[in-house]
């Protein structure tokens, strides 16, 4: 790895133009990807997709969160905030996956849930709740990576999962820097600040029992070599996928609580 | 009329200086209220039946039959996970001033004589935002309640997320989440009573996923802030968006209650599940 980068420093890297996207990865680290539409309720929301996959020789779900590398692309899938739709038809995919018996991925890729009318009409906070919990029983691996932003309650509704991998600079938060440093002081100037005293980074992550794993990206970052990097995440999910495979379902489910169950500091 | 009641009120509470009352003025109505009479009504407006927010201890008081209210974790604080300025100063302060340890009081009570695990959260204390404390709190109530087989009753209150402990609050939605959901497995009933207000990352975790969830009149119910929707969509939101009865009408409710019932109303539901008294 290169010599350190601040968290400011990565977030430029994960919002640099050319990052690459879900879109890109998966080409690349699976075969035979088919993708599934909808929620069954309301529609099918384009921040988010999900689909049957082949890793190698194992059949998988993936979730993922949609940047868009352009502007039209970032219109059609709404900069990557799910609609509470988009979170349904995660679950509806994951549900598919326990019954068939597939392991799940997803890719974090989000600024944050939509915030908006329509999201709050048909329940955001519902869906995302729902997610948490439904996933935190879910028998079946799940594995979650997040490739860029990591943001809030709309991150996490993907992110309950028997183990988490942030790229190197990757972040993960409960609000955005910018949120972070308008709300608590007042000053949405401040956004550099509060991004490197927020503990966003992949290390910070590993540190503070929020993720297990970091997967190295190229010199400079993830754009400058897309191969590379698509073969660092394949490498690691071909070595995580079978190891939680072959753990008892019931120890792998009380494991993946415990995981959760012990992030908090306290005294009393 | 309300203009009349305005001036008798000024006339007869702020006349004098030295022997002024203490004065409640109702964020709705406006109407000022003698404070006396606001909290002898448990904080709801007579004139307008706004329902304000109610501190931890005296939500207990009127939903737990006398005495016999025993809390859980008392003394537990939180800590500073993120090494955040002034948080562990500013801890410090408010549990002098609001004489509560974090923004949620558990334990357990019995409402008419039935054993139920019960959570409020306090908006005085940095606005009922959730970080370790109320996470791990919650998430023991639960846990007890599993162990024991009783209900849990949670009263919501809260702003969303306490971002001084950075990522580990979003992770107590995680945390809480998981609990209520073994709990449930369980087959245990768990009504989720939300007040005024509910948001944020506590709407996106455990006020959500009660068997039965009931609302206090007209309070604020939702996922994102208002201005915040405000200003992404760059149009002045409806009066209703986002109220109780809004979010009744958009699925999210079972029932809005009113204060005065909600002790009697929990209790039914209680004892129509199958609930009893119990030694524990
Ligand atoms: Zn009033």
């Amino acid at each position: 790895m290169e010599e350190k980068k601040t968290a400011w420093e990565r977030l430029k890297l994960v919002h640099t133009k050319g990052r690459p996207t879900i879109r890109d990865y998966i080409p690349l680290i699976f075969n035979d990807f088919y993708e599934m539409h909808g929620d069954r309720f309301y529609g099918d929301d384009k921040a988010v997709i999900g689909g049957i996959a082949m890793l190698d020789g194992t059949p998988v779900t993936v979730i993922a969160q949609v940047k868009g590398r352009d502007i039209d692309e970032n219109k059609a899938c709404n900069f990557a905030m799910p609609l509470p739709e988009g979170y349904r038809k995660a679950l509806r995919l994951a549900k598919q996956a326990e019954k068939f018996h597939r392991p799940v991925i997803c890719f974090i890729d989000t600024p944050g849930a939509y915030a908006g009318v329509a999201a709050e009409e048909r329940g955001q906070g519902e869906a995302i709740a729902r997610n948490i919990a439904e996933f935190m029983t879910l028998r079946t691996p799940i594995i979650s990576i997040v490739l860029g932003e990591g943001g809030s309650g709309g991150a996490l509704a993907l992110g309950v999962c028997d183990e988490l991998a942030m790229l190197e600079n990757a972040q993960y938060s409960v609000i955005s820097p910018r949120g972070f440093a308008s709300i608590l002081w007042k000053d949405a100037e401040r956004e550099e600040e509060a991004c490197n005293i927020m503990k966003i980074t992949a290390e910070d992550m590993v540190s503070l029992g929020v993720a297990e794993s970091i997967i190295e990206e190229p010199l400079g970052g993830a754009h400058n070599d897309l191969d590379k990097i698509s073969e660092n995440i394949k490498e690691y999910l071909l070595c995580k996928i079978p190891e939680k495979c072959e753990k008892d379902i019931d120890v792998l489910l009380k494991e993946r609580y415990t995981k959760f169950r012990k992030i908090g500091e306290f005294t009393e | 009329m309300f203009d009349d009641f305005f001036n008798v009120v000024k006339l007869r509470f702020n006349g004098g200086d030295e022997d002024e009352v203490p004065t409640f003025k109702c964020p709705r109505c406006q109407s000022p209220v003698p404070m006396s009479r606001y909290e002898e009504l448990h904080r709801v407006c007579p004139n307008c039946n706004y329902h304000g927010r109610l501190p931890a201890r005296e939500r207990i008081a009127i939903t737990a039959d006398k005495e016999s209210f025993r809390e859980f974790d008392a003394d537990m604080i939180s800590c500073d996970p993120i090494d955040f300025p002034d948080y562990t100063e500013k801890q410090k302060e408010l549990r002098q001033k609001t004489g509560l340890n974090d923004a949620v009081v558990t334990g357990i009570a019995n409402i008419r004589g039935i054993t139920t695990v019960i959570g409020v959260m306090d908006p005085n204390y940095m606005m009922g935002s959730m970080g370790s404390v109320v996470g791990e709190k919650i998430a023991r109530a639960f846990e007890y309640a599993t162990e024991n087989g009783l209900p849990v009753v949670l009263f919501t209150a809260s702003g969303g997320a306490r971002m001084q402990e950075g990522i580990v609050s979003l992770m107590q939605m995680a945390k809480t989440s998981g609990a209520v959901k073994l709990h449930s497995d369980n087959g245990g009933l768990y009504i989720t009573v939300l007040t005024d207000p509910t948001t944020g990352g506590v709407t996106a975790s455990f006020a959500s996923l009660g068997d039965i969830i009931i609302a206090e009149p007209k309070i604020l119910i939702g996922f994102a802030g208002r201005r915040v929707i405000e200003s992404t969509m760059k149009q002045r939101l409806p009066e209703d968006f986002q109220l109780a009865e809004f979010m009744q009408e958009k699925g999210f409710v079972d029932m809005i209650v009113e204060r005065k019932r909600m002790r009697a109303t929990l209790a039914h539901l209680l004892e129509l599940h199958g609930y009893k008294g119990k030694e524990v």
